[in-house]
């Protein structure tokens, strides 16, 4: 050992500033990073939608500050046929498409899960709906429905002749409806069978070998494995698709403004119809507002069946 | 109760070739493992047994029953996958009793074979839980409970230990062989670890690159490897092999000169690969000159990794060996326990 004296050192460390300090405070960085996302919600959620809600209550007009009538607004709803008719028409449309997305969704997805030669090239078609804009493809239904020019009735009748007059497809309110609601399956397909696929294809291959093991049928492994397993993601998507479905809008609105003789309005179209065009702002918003407890049940429904399920929680043994 | 017989069977993937002509026999109530290297093609075979992958040529027969083309589920088969494949959605006695369900079989039968099962294994406080919130260990052996309950004809195993640590895996490996030992049911054991092969076997089959290098009881293929690839894959650490010659009615490497083992010894000046197990090593005066190059004691024995003639040999030591590296040591390898192998072809020639 050499002699040479130690030099006596002791690490020192500066204390932190004040700033610094502040950014330290969990409390502080908690509030800063909520506040954008608390800002663009009030912003842009809480406050139309209070106005809203608040408008519902009034007897505003368009350009004439109303005064508060308290509910009467609902009051004249509940005895007026066309609000009556748009609300069994949003649930038997949201019901009738909801399912018809889901069963050819979910086809599709199987479909698309197994191994099928082109198979990205059919996945990019099908996304083909969903990326066009929902006006532009109302454009090409108004077409396809058009009572004179319609390819549909063409084809049936000029080519395969098996009718003999061309279809009014948006002229009576039956063929109306069903119109719409094909149209909007059409829309709807592509966001239930992409977002399947991906739940699908979290399904390891090998619980299949294994059930095909244990002796199950093609039939019972789809029961068995592949519906309990898809059924997380599945209460997700119907929810989100419901929840489109119910609230849909531009698609009627582009294809028969909710005409023929409103048959076809949704909730949606007729509280803007009457909102805007009919300048009773406080009446449309009265429409709009009565949407929300529906929504609010889908919503509850999907959260319930979401929550029920005991075998995703891992870890915890009670 | 059921005998296996795989009688040349092929598989191709594409044009990729994977196995080439495999065949053997597995007794009524056998435990056999299948062991080689990754990508050998264990798996595969293993699958064909239980019909989850197409028998490309060949035969194989359970039970006498040619089963070509017989749907897993009629072949009376339960296996092991080797991710255990639980169903996530069902408790432990719902994984279990998945099968009799399937096959509607009376509550009673269903919850009895189900205890039973958990019983063997000791499961029975787990019955209620979800995989997930089991360990891997527990998987593992609801894994074997859902095999046990179908009471098959033939169990196959794909792997079952490589997932958990290597205490656990000791301690499963006792437990599958104790079953074994209970059951008395035919079993297809696959692994790529020598030791799993080595210890729960009654039957080893070796395979390497799609084909079979042989088949026997675990200290056969220890004893007597038929070529240089099983004498290099079973043991552990692995054979040491010399190159040299044939002179003189004894091996020649180098300036050295080593006995050759009994039997036929092949001519002279022919090139040879002489194999000794690194145990088979003792220290011995007048032994051939090695120098040492890194001693490691592990308590029951020492190792020596030495060099002879510029070629590499380890040696296990009963004795405690206090050489440091760089000195020489004097060993010599016990005849009766040599092995001769033609470098060419391979094979063993005493
Ligand atoms: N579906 C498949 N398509 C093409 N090749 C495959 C397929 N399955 C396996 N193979 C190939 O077959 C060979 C044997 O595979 P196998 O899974 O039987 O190996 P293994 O012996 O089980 O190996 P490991 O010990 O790694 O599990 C590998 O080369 C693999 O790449
Ligand atoms: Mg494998």
């Amino acid at each position: 050992m050499s002699g040479a004296e130690t030099i006596s050192w002791t690490p020192v460390r500066k204390a932190p500033s004040p700033l610094a300090r502040l950014f330290d405070s969990k409390p502080f960085l908690i509030a800063i990073c909520l506040l954008p996302a608390f800002g663009l919600l009030a912003v842009f959620l809480t406050y139309p939608l209070g106005l809203g809600i608040y408008l519902s209550f009034t007897d505003t007009k368009l350009g004439r500050p109303g005064v508060w009538v308290g509910l009467e607004n609902f009051q004249y709803l509940l005895e007026d046929r066309v609000f009556l008719n748009a609300v069994w028409f949003t649930v038997f449309y949201t019901a009738v498409a909801t399912v018809l997305k889901f069963a050819l969704g979910l086809w599709l997805a199987l479909l698309l899960n197994e191994n099928l030669p082109i198979k990205s090239l059919i996945r990019a078609v099908i996304l083909l709906p969903w990326i066009t804009p929902t006006v532009l493809s109302a454009i090409a239904f108004w077409w396809i429905y058009d009572p004179q020019f319609s390819i549909v009735s063409y084809v049936l009748v000029d080519k395969l002749h098996i009718l003999s007059s061309y279809i009014d497809f948006l002229g009576t309110p039956w063929h109306a409806r069903w119109s719409l609601i094909v149209a909007n399956v059409w829309r709807g397909i592509p966001f239930v069978a992409i977002s399947l696929l991906a739940g699908l294809q979290t399904i390891s291959p090998s619980l299949y070998e294994a059930a095909m093991l244990d002796g199950a049928s093609s039939w019972q492994r789809f029961r068995k494995v592949t519906v309990p397993l898809l059924m997380p993601i599945l209460a997700v998507v119907l929810t989100f698709s419901v929840l489109f479905t119910f609230a849909d809008f531009q698609l009627v609105y582009a294809i028969t403004r909710g005409g023929p003789i409103n048959s076809t309005h949704l909730m949606a179209t007729l509280a803007f119809q009457r909102g805007i065009p009919g300048a009773a702002l406080g009446e449309g918003a009265a429409i709009a507002v009565s949407m929300i407890p529906f929504l609010i049940l889908a919503t509850l429904f999907s959260y319930f069946a979401i929550g029920q399920r005991k075998w995703q929680q891992g870890g915890s043994d009670e | 109760m059921a005998e296996v017989s795989i009688r040349d069977v092929r598989k191709a993937f594409g044009t990729t070739q994977i196995l080439h002509g495999v065949s053997v026999e597995v007794a009524d109530g056998e435990f056999a493992v299948l062991v080689g290297p990754s990508g050998c093609g264990k798996s595969t075979l293993l699958r064909m047994i239980a019909g989850l992958e197409n028998v490309g040529r060949g035969e194989i027969a359970i039970g006498g029953r040619v089963v070509n083309n017989v749907a897993p589920k009629e072949r009376d088969i339960a296996m092991v996958l080797q991710n255990y494949a639980l169903y996530p959605h069902m408790t432990v006695r719902d994984n279990m009793a998945f099968s009799l369900t399937l096959a509607n079989a009376p509550k009673a039968v269903q919850e009895q074979k189900v205890s039973r099962a958990a019983e063997i294994l000791g499961l029975g406080s787990l019955l209620d839980r979800y995989p997930r919130q089991l360990s891997g260990g527990q998987r593992q052996r609801v894994a074997m409970g859902r095999a046990i309950v179908r009471d098959p004809q033939v169990f196959l195993f794909d792997e079952p230990l490589s997932n958990l640590d290597a205490k656990l895996r000791v301690q499963m490996r006792g437990e599958i062989k104790d079953l074994h030992q209970r059951l008395r049911t035919t079993t297809i054991y696959v692994t790529h670890d020598q030791i799993e092969a080595m210890t729960m076997a009654d039957k080893i089959v070796v395979m390497q690159g799609g084909r079979v290098e042989q088949i026997g009881a675990p200290l056969d293929l220890y004893d007597r490897p038929a070529n240089l690839f099983v004498a290099g894959f079973i043991g552990s650490p692995s054979m040491n092999f010399l190159k040299g010659t044939v002179q003189n009615g004894a091996f020649r490497f180098g300036d050295m000169m080593l006995p050759l083992p009994p039997g036929p010894g092949g001519s002279d000046g022919m090139a040879v690969t002489y194999g000794v197990r690194p145990e088979h090593w003792r220290l011995d005066d007048a032994g051939v000159a090695s120098i040492v190059r890194l001693v490691e004691p592990t308590g029951s024995e020492t190792q020596v990794v030495a060099e002879i003639g510029g070629q590499r040999v380890i040696c296990a030591f009963r004795e405690r060996v206090s050489a440091r590296p760089g000195e020489t040591l004097h060993i010599s390898p016990d005849v009766m326990h040599t092995h001769l192998f033609d470098p060419s072809s391979g094979m063993r020639m005493a």
